[in-house]
């Protein structure tokens, strides 16, 4: 089922055009919406909000119209902005509860649900504590909660991991995971690092410029391609000119040496492989097929991680 | 009840809460909310009382309940004292009109604004609190509707207690009760004038910019310096017997304005040097008061169409 599906959307600024004809279909799970600075993302997610009039072409989400039903859209979405919306002066919940109720909660329900969101997102006594002391971590969490506590049928989460240490985006990380995949509640996320993106989303869509770079499953992008990696104790050089001897197309990778497997379907390479690690006496630490990464899309000269389904299709190139 | 009784009870209370420590605390899980969901009317009302209750510090920290129920004791003081001298003394009439009350005590009403007017949105501006509201059902109109309102009725509530404690007072004195009713609604009509203005002028201020200190600073000197420089143009203008010249210098003023419409159209005593001249000039004062209360909530809508989300 698609949650937003924009056709020929542009929104164009007296300076600039922050999306251009852009058409896409976005389907519940977690979706991840990649792009640079600038490339449209926060404009999208502003209309997708029915805030702001596009300038042509028309979105829905969640069936209703933004151009018309902004009200009754922004009652079944949860927001969470990227910058910084909290007041200082007043607890998690007190704010969950305000907010709740703006949403359109009656009190109680407002109550009940924010002492339910604020442990999903994982505050606990701090809850009650002014927000002014709070961490970066647990900012993030209350504006996530926000965004959760009137049980949305979507969430828009603007760049949720800004600023935090490896152990807050993990947590962050795994939160989204869960309100996709156990609250099943269907996820935007954005973000410009691609690397998160391909750990918890299901679908991502690229943008770039304002126009639709690609979209397609994560399970597509980042499935096996037909390349070994091929990591040794010692002798890399020595690895790589003996397998170019024997026909194998090598190319280096960092500390690793990359084999093209080609069209092999009798793990002949393979075979070349152990050999050749074996006369040279070194040891083998990893033979793994690699996955194409996300990252890919990006990169210019890299052949297109194209699947046998055909799914992935290049609007633009990088 | 048996003492072994109640010993079994607290024994069996003790088990109980070893087993509750030593349980875990069962995650139910996400519950989906499929109560009602109220709409927009529901949440510019809601919005409205918490903003009403906040500009009294209710519900907020006791620090924040200071400014605004001293101003509101202060307000009330001479009210209390003026009820009790006439209820003591046995006075035929009250020695301070009920329309004039705003204006003795303007001082403190300007505080007031210059306190809670920066408190109700320079705080929502500055926190970027404003994306999470313009992320929900209410529109900017609505947000501008619940904080205008919550404002003029806080107003509401600081100028008209101390008018209901004078009225008590009139009334435990036995003053003539139709006569004094009549007055106190009258003084009710100003109180309404002076805090429709009043928080157009705070808001508007305020909503310029998202640092509070500012926003108070801009309300005293605009409140305040208005009131005095009136004062002085029209002591220079009556001392040259220029009366037209000084009656309308009274339109420079929150005031000063209202009190000429009170005069005019309420015939309520002015506390101002001089009145506004005749029923030409009381129409002035109407017209640009009833232009001031729709001119200021115009700013005010058009402030909040470019408050951004993201």
């Amino acid at each position: 089922m698609s949650i937003i599906v924009t056709e020929r959307l542009t929104m164009r600024f007296p300076r600039v055009t922050a999306l251009d004809s852009l058409t896409v279909d976005v389907p519940s799970g977690v979706v991840g919406l990649v792009g640079a600075n600038g490339a449209g993302k926060s404009t999208l997610i502003k209309i997708l909000l029915g805030l702001l009039p596009a300038t042509e072409g028309r979105a829905t989400v969640l069936g209703m119209d933004v151009a018309t039903d902004g009200t009754r859209i922004r009652e079944r979405v949860g927001y969470m902005p990227e910058h910084d919306a909290l007041p200082p002066d007043v607890s998690a919940t007190e704010l969950i509860v305000h907010l709740g109720r703006m949403s359109g909660l009656p009190a109680t329900a407002a109550r009940e649900r924010t002492a339910d969101t604020l442990r999903h997102v994982g505050l606990y006594e701090e809850r009650y504590r002014p927000i002014g002391g709070y961490s970066t971590g647990m900012r993030q969490r209350v504006k996530l909660a926000q965004a959760l506590v009137h049980d949305p049928a979507l969430v828009l989460l603007d760049e949720p991991t800004n600023g935090l240490d490896p152990a807050g985006r993990d947590d962050m990380l795994a939160l989204i995971r869960r309100i996709g995949a156990e609250f099943g509640i269907a996820v935007l996320v954005t973000s410009h690092l691609l690397g998160e993106l391909e750990r918890v989303c299901d679908h991502v869509v690229v943008i770039d410029g304002g126009r639709l770079m690609h979209s397609s499953t994560t399970a597509s992008v980042t499935g096996v391609s037909q390349r070994l990696l091929v990591e040794v104790t010692e002798g890399n050089d020595r690895l790589a000119s003996a397998l170019a001897a024997r026909g194998v197309v090598v190319s280096r990778l960092g500390r690793m040496v990359e084999v093209e497997i080609g069209a092999d379907t009798t793990h002949e390479t393979y075979d070349i492989v152990r050999d050749e690690v074996a006369d040279l006496g070194v040891g083998l630490v990893r033979l793994e097929q690699r996955r194409h990464r996300i990252a890919e899309i990006f990169r210019p000269g890299t052949p297109s991680p194209v699947t046998p389904e055909g799914q992935v299709h290049h609007v633009r190139a990088g | 009840m048996s003492v072994p009784d109640s010993g079994q009870a607290a024994q069996a209370a003790l088990a109980g809460g070893a087993v509750a420590e030593q349980g875990v605390i069962h995650d139910i899980g996400y519950r989906h909310y499929d109560g009602p969901r109220l709409g927009r009317a529901y949440v510019v009302r809601s919005l409205f009382v918490q903003s009403l209750r906040n500009s009294f510090g209710l519900g907020r920290s006791a620090r924040s309940k200071v400014v605004p129920l001293l101003l509101l004791g202060v307000m009330c003081l001479p009210a209390l004292i003026i009820a009790a001298v006439v209820t003591g003394t046995k006075q035929d009439s009250m020695p301070l009109p009920y329309t004039r009350y705003a204006i003795v005590l303007q001082a403190v009403v300007s505080l007031f604004v210059a306190a809670q007017a920066p408190q109700s949105v320079s705080r929502d501006l500055r926190f970027r609190l404003t994306s999470l509201y313009f992320s929900r059902p209410l529109l900017r109109s609505d947000y501008v509707l619940a904080k205008w309102s919550a404002m003029v009725c806080a107003l509401m509530v600081l100028l008209a207690a101390p008018l209901t404690i004078l009225y008590a007072g009139a009334l435990l004195a036995k003053l003539p009760v139709a006569t004094q009713t009549g007055r106190f609604a009258l003084g009710l009509v100003g109180a309404l004038l002076f805090a429709m203005v009043l928080a157009g002028v705070g808001l508007v201020l305020a909503a310029i910019t998202p640092r509070r200190g500012l926003g108070v600073a801009a309300v005293i000197a605009v409140l305040l310096v208005t009131f005095s420089a009136v004062g002085v143009v029209q002591g220079i203008s009556a001392s040259r017997h220029s009366d037209t010249l000084a009656g309308y210098a009274g339109l420079f003023s929150p005031f000063t304005l209202v009190d000429g419409v009170q005069v005019w159209a309420l015939h309520a005593e002015t506390s101002t040097q001089m009145a506004p001249p005749g029923t030409a000039g009381g129409l002035v004062f109407l017209a640009v008061t009833l232009g001031l209360i729709a001119g200021l909530y115009g700013l005010l809508l058009l402030r909040y169409r470019s408050v951004s989300v993201s």
